[in-house]
C-alpha cells in the first residue's frame, strides 16, 4: 500500500485540479470500455488508443456522450513499439498532463498453434509483455520526473502459474506482473503507484443472455472495481476478489502434484 | 488473434439454449456476438442455416428464436453515440437497453417517449417489435419516434431509414420482426420531464362497461392500464383496477434509480400456479387497493416496471414455462368479444395470472407489420400446460379472428400459419423487403417458410 491518502480526490490533488486525465491503451476492449464509462460520468478528460478506427470512434462518441468533458483518440497497432514515444507525447500534450495511465490491451493468442509456431509464440510475448514495457517505460519516467501519477495494468489470474491450457499467454502475463512489481519497487517512492490488475472469467453484456454465464464477473463490477482501485492507488487488485484465495491455493499446489492435473 | 478483454465473449458456440421470456420454446442455436456496427455482416462468414438478431429475449414465444440457426446477439452494441439536449433526440446503437438509456437520461430531465412493462429490452427489439405503452392512446406506438436508423443488410449494404429516405425500409423495420436486416444505430426522440414521479390514481371498476366508461373519461390522461381479474365469475366478473397517471409537472430532483436486488431464485414447482393460487392473488390484488379510488405520488419505476424488481420472474412459472395471449380488437366488435373472450378463459379453468387490458389509440404507426389497431388489446399470461394450453389458444385466436381482431407476434408461440396470415394480410408484400439470409422460428412457423439460405 503506497502512503497517499484513499480517496479519489487525491488523484486531483496530486499537482493540480480538475478533472481526471487519463490515457488509455487498448480502449476497445471490454473491461476499458466499461472502465471508462465510469470516469466518463465523472467528466475525466480522455485520450483513447486502439487498433480499429471505427471501433475507436464509437467508444469516443459514446464516452463523450456520457459526460466526459474531452476526448482525443489515437487509431495506432501497439505492436509497434517504434511509435510508442511520439505516441505518448502526443497524448499528454493533447491532455495537458495525466494522472492515470490505463494498459488494458493485450491478446490470448492460440495455444496449440504457439506450440507448434514459435512466431506465433513470440507475437504473443511481444503484445503483451515487450509492448507493454516500452509504453511503461516511457510513462514510469513521464511520472517519476512529476512525482505523480498512477500506472495501471490489466495483468491476469492467468500468470500466477503456467498451466497446460494457454501457459504462453499465462507466461507472457506472469512476466508482466513480474515486471510490475519491480517498477512498483522503484518509483514507489517517487510519488508514482502502479496497479497490477488481475481478473478472471468477465462476462459481457453480450453473453448475459447465455445459461452458464452467472459463473462470470459481471463487467461493470469488475470496471467499478479498478477504478475504485486506481482512486485508492492500491497495488494488485484480484477481481472479482474471490479469485486471490483460489489463486493462493494454486499457487501452493505442489509441483509434482500440479503436472499431473488437467487444468 | 482474438483480444483478450473481449474473450469472455464467447467465439461462436453451438447448441447454447437462448432462451425467450416464455421459456416456450427452446431451441439450441449458435451464438454470435455483435459487439460493434461493424461485425455484421463479415460475422456470418461461413456459417449456414440462417441468421436472427436478438436483443433481452424478451419476447414470449418464437419471434427471437431460430431453430438450428444463428442467433446474433445485439447486446454488445451499447453505445450512446450522441444527445441532443435541445431536441430530445438520443442516437444510440441498437443493442442499448431502455434501463440503459433511462439512467442516462431521466438525470438529464428526459424520458422515453414509449415504455413497454420492462424496462430490459433493446432498442433495435423495441422497434422490431413496433412495441406499445400505457400512452398509446395518445403517443401511438415506440415506432412513431424512432426518426431516423441504420440498416444493415446481409450482401453489406447500409441504409440510413427514415420518413425521408428509405421510406419502404423504414416501415418494413419497424414491426418488422428482425427481419429486414440489423439495425445497427436509431435516433429515439426523448420527451423533457421535471420529476421521476407519477401522479397516479388507481379506481376499481366492475365489468366491462364501467371500464370502457373510465377508458372514455380518462382520455386526456397520458398513461392508462387496467388489470384485471380473469378468475372470478358471476358477479365479480371482469372486475378490476383501472390506473392511470401523467408525470408530475412539480420539480423534483431526479435521481438516478437504484440496482434491481431480488432475483428469483429457482423453477417454481409445477402445482404453484394453478386456478386456486391465482384466484387467490387476484382476489388479493383487488382489494389491495382497499378504497376505491386511490391518488397517489408514485415513482416511475413501479408506476411502469411493477415486476422488473424480481430479475427473472418467469422462473415462478415453473420449467414449462410461459405464454402470453395478446389480442387487438377494433371497437366494433371490442366490449363483445373481449366478454366473449374472458369467458371462455373461465369456462377453460385454466388460470391466468396476470391479465392487462388497455384502449389502443388511432395515432398511425408508421410500421407496415405493427400490432397495435384503434380499439381494445387484452394480455393474458398462462403457464404453459401442454395438452390443454393449446388447444384453449387455438379457440381464443379463432374468436379473436371472428371479431375482427389479431395477436402480437412478440406474445406468440401458438397461433397457425392460416391464423396470421389472416392476422396480417400484408405479410406477402412485407416478405420482399425480408433479407435473404435472416429468418425466425416464427415466421417459420406462421409462413410455412424454411427460405433458401
Ligand atoms: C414483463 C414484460 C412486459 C412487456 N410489456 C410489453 C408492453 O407493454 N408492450 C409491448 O409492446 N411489449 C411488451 N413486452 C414485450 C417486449 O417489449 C418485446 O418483446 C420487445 O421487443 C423485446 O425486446 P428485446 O430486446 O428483448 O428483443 P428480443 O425479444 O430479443 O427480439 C425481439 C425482436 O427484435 C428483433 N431484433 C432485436 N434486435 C434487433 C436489431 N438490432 N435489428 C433488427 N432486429 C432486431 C429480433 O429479431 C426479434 O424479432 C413485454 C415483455 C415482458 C417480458
Amino acid at each position: 500500500m503506497s502512503t497517499s491518502p484513499a480517496t479519489s480526490s487525491s488523484l486531483q490533488t496530486a499537482g493540480h485540479s480538475g478533472p481526471k486525465k487519463i490515457l488509455v491503451l487498448g480502449a476497445t476492449s471490454g473491461i476499458a470500455e466499461a472502465t471508462c464509462r465510469i470516469w466518463a460520468k465523472q467528466g475525466a478528460r480522455l485520450f483513447l488508443v486502439a487498433r480499429n478506427a471505427d471501433k475507436l470512434a464509437a467508444v469516443a462518441a459514446d464516452l463523450k456522450t456520457r459526460g466526459a468533458s474531452y476526448v482525443d483518440t489515437a487509431a495506432v497497432d501497439l505492436d509497434d513499439t517504434a511509435q510508442h514515444p511520439a505516441l505518448l507525447a502526443h497524448a499528454v500534450n493533447s491532455l495537458t498532463g495525466m494522472d492515470v495511465a490505463y494498459l488494458a490491451h493485450g491478446v490470448l493468442g492460440d495455444q496449440p498453434r504457439a506450440e507448434q509456431e514459435f512466431a506465433h509464440a513470440a507475437q504473443i510475448l511481444h503484445t503483451n509483455f515487450v509492448a507493454p514495457v516500452s509504453l511503461l517505460t516511457w510513462l514510469s519516467n513521464y511520472c517519476v520526473q512529476r512525482h505523480a501519477g498512477v500506472l495501471a495494468v490489466i495483468s491476469s489470474v492467468a500468470g500466477d502459474r503456467g498451466r497446460k491450457s494457454n501457459y504462453l499467454y499465462g507466461s507472457s502475463k506472469a512476466g508482466l506482473s513480474a515486471f510490475l512489481g519491480g517498477l512498483r519497487n522503484r518509483v514507489d517512492r517517487e510519488g508514482v503507484t502502479v496497479l497490477t490488475i488481475k481478473p478472471g472469467p468477465v462476462r459481457t453484456a453480450m453473453t448475459s443472455a447465455m445459461k452458464g454465464s452467472e459463473k462470470f464477473a459481471d463487467v461493470n463490477k469488475v470496471a467499478q472495481s479498478i477504478a475504485a482501485a486506481i482512486d485508492k492507488r492500491k497495488d494488485t487488485l484480484y477481481v472479482p476478489f474471490q479469485w486471490q484465495p483460489i489463486l493462493f491455493v494454486i499457487r501452493n499446489i505442489p509441483e509434482r502434484v500440479f503436472k499431473k492435473l488437467n487444468l | 488473434m482474438p483480444e483478450t478483454n473481449s474473450v469472455q465473449a464467447p467465439t461462436p458456440t453451438l447448441e447454447v439454449p437462448f432462451e425467450s421470456w416464455g421459456r416456450y420454446p427452446t431451441y439450441p442455436a449458435r451464438m454470435i456476438p455483435l459487439n460493434w456496427q461493424t461485425d455484421f455482416p463479415a460475422a456470418l462468414a461461413g456459417l449456414h442455416n440462417g441468421a436472427l438478431p436478438v436483443g433481452m429475449g424478451r419476447s414470449y414465444g418464437d419471434v427471437c428464436l431460430l431453430k438450428g440457426g444463428n442467433l446474433l446477439l445485439t447486446t454488445g452494441m451499447d453505445r450512446l453515440l450522441h444527445f441532443d439536449t435541445e431536441t430530445g433526440i438520443l442516437t444510440a446503437e441498437a443493442g442499448v437497453t431502455l434501463a440503459q438509456i433511462l439512467d442516462f437520461a431521466v438525470p438529464r430531465g428526459f424520458f422515453l417517449p414509449v415504455t413497454p412493462g420492462t424496462k430490459y429490452v433493446t432498442l433495435g427489439g423495441a422497434i422490431a417489435n413496433d412495441i406499445h405503452g400505457k400512452n398509446h392512446h395518445v403517443a401511438g406506438t415506440f415506432g412513431a419516434h424512432v426518426t431516423e436508423f441504420e440498416l444493415v443488410r446481409s450482401d453489406g449494404s447500409r441504409r440510413i431509414c427514415s420518413p425521408t429516405e428509405n421510406l419502404d425500409f423504414y416501415a418494413a423495420t419497424i414491426g418488422g420482426l428482425g427481419l429486414t436486416g440489423v439495425i445497427t444505430w436509431a435516433k429515439l426522440r426523448m420527451k423533457p420531464i421535471v420529476s421521476r414521479g407519477i401522479d397516479y390514481e388507481g379506481i376499481q371498476f366492475h365489468g366491462i362497461d364501467e371500464f370502457l366508461d373510465l377508458t372514455r373519461q380518462s382520455e386526456h390522461i397520458e398513461y392508462t392500464v387496467s388489470w384485471i381479474d380473469c378468475a372470478s365469475t358471476g358477479k365479480n366478473f371482469a372486475r378490476g383496477v383501472f390506473m392511470q397517471g401523467d408525470h408530475s409537472k412539480v420539480p423534483a430532483e431526479l435521481k438516478p434509480s437504484p440496482e434491481p436486488k431480488l432475483v428469483f431464485p429457482f423453477d417454481a414447482p409445477g402445482f404453484a400456479l394453478n386456478h386456486a393460487t391465482v384466484s387467490l392473488f387476484n382476489t388479493a390484488f383487488f382489494h389491495k387497493q382497499l378504497k376505491p379510488r386511490v391518488v397517489a405520488l408514485q415513482d416511475y419505476e413501479p408506476f411502469f416496471y411493477p415486476l422488473d424488481k424480481v430479475l427473472h420472474w418467469n422462473r415462478m412459472y415453473g420449467k414449462n414455462g410461459l405464454l402470453q395471449f395478446q389480442y387487438a380488437i377494433p371497437w366494433e366488435s371490442a366490449r363483445e368479444g373481449t366478454i366473449a373472450i374472458l369467458q371462455e378463459v373461465a369456462k377453460s379453468g385454466l388460470a391466468s395470472f396476470l391479465a392487462v387490458l388497455k384502449a389502443f389509440g388511432d395515432v398511425p404507426s408508421p410500421g407496415m407489420m405493427s400490432f397495435p389497431q384503434p380499439g381494445i388489446t387484452l394480455a393474458l399470461d398462462f403457464p404453459i400446460k401442454a395438452d390443454k394450453s393449446f388447444p384453449l389458444f387455438e379457440r381464443l385466436a379463432d374468436m379473436t379472428r371472428d371479431f375482427g381482431g389479431k395477436l402480437y407476434p412478440a406474445k406468440d408461440a401458438a397461433m397457425t400459419a392460416a391464423q396470421y396470415q389472416t392476422f396480417y394480410p400484408q405479410w406477402e408484400q412485407f416478405a420482399r423487403y425480408r433479407d435473404p439470409m435472416l429468418t425466425s422460428s416464427f415466421w417459420e412457423r406462421v409462413t410455412g417458410d424454411r427460405p433458401t439460405l
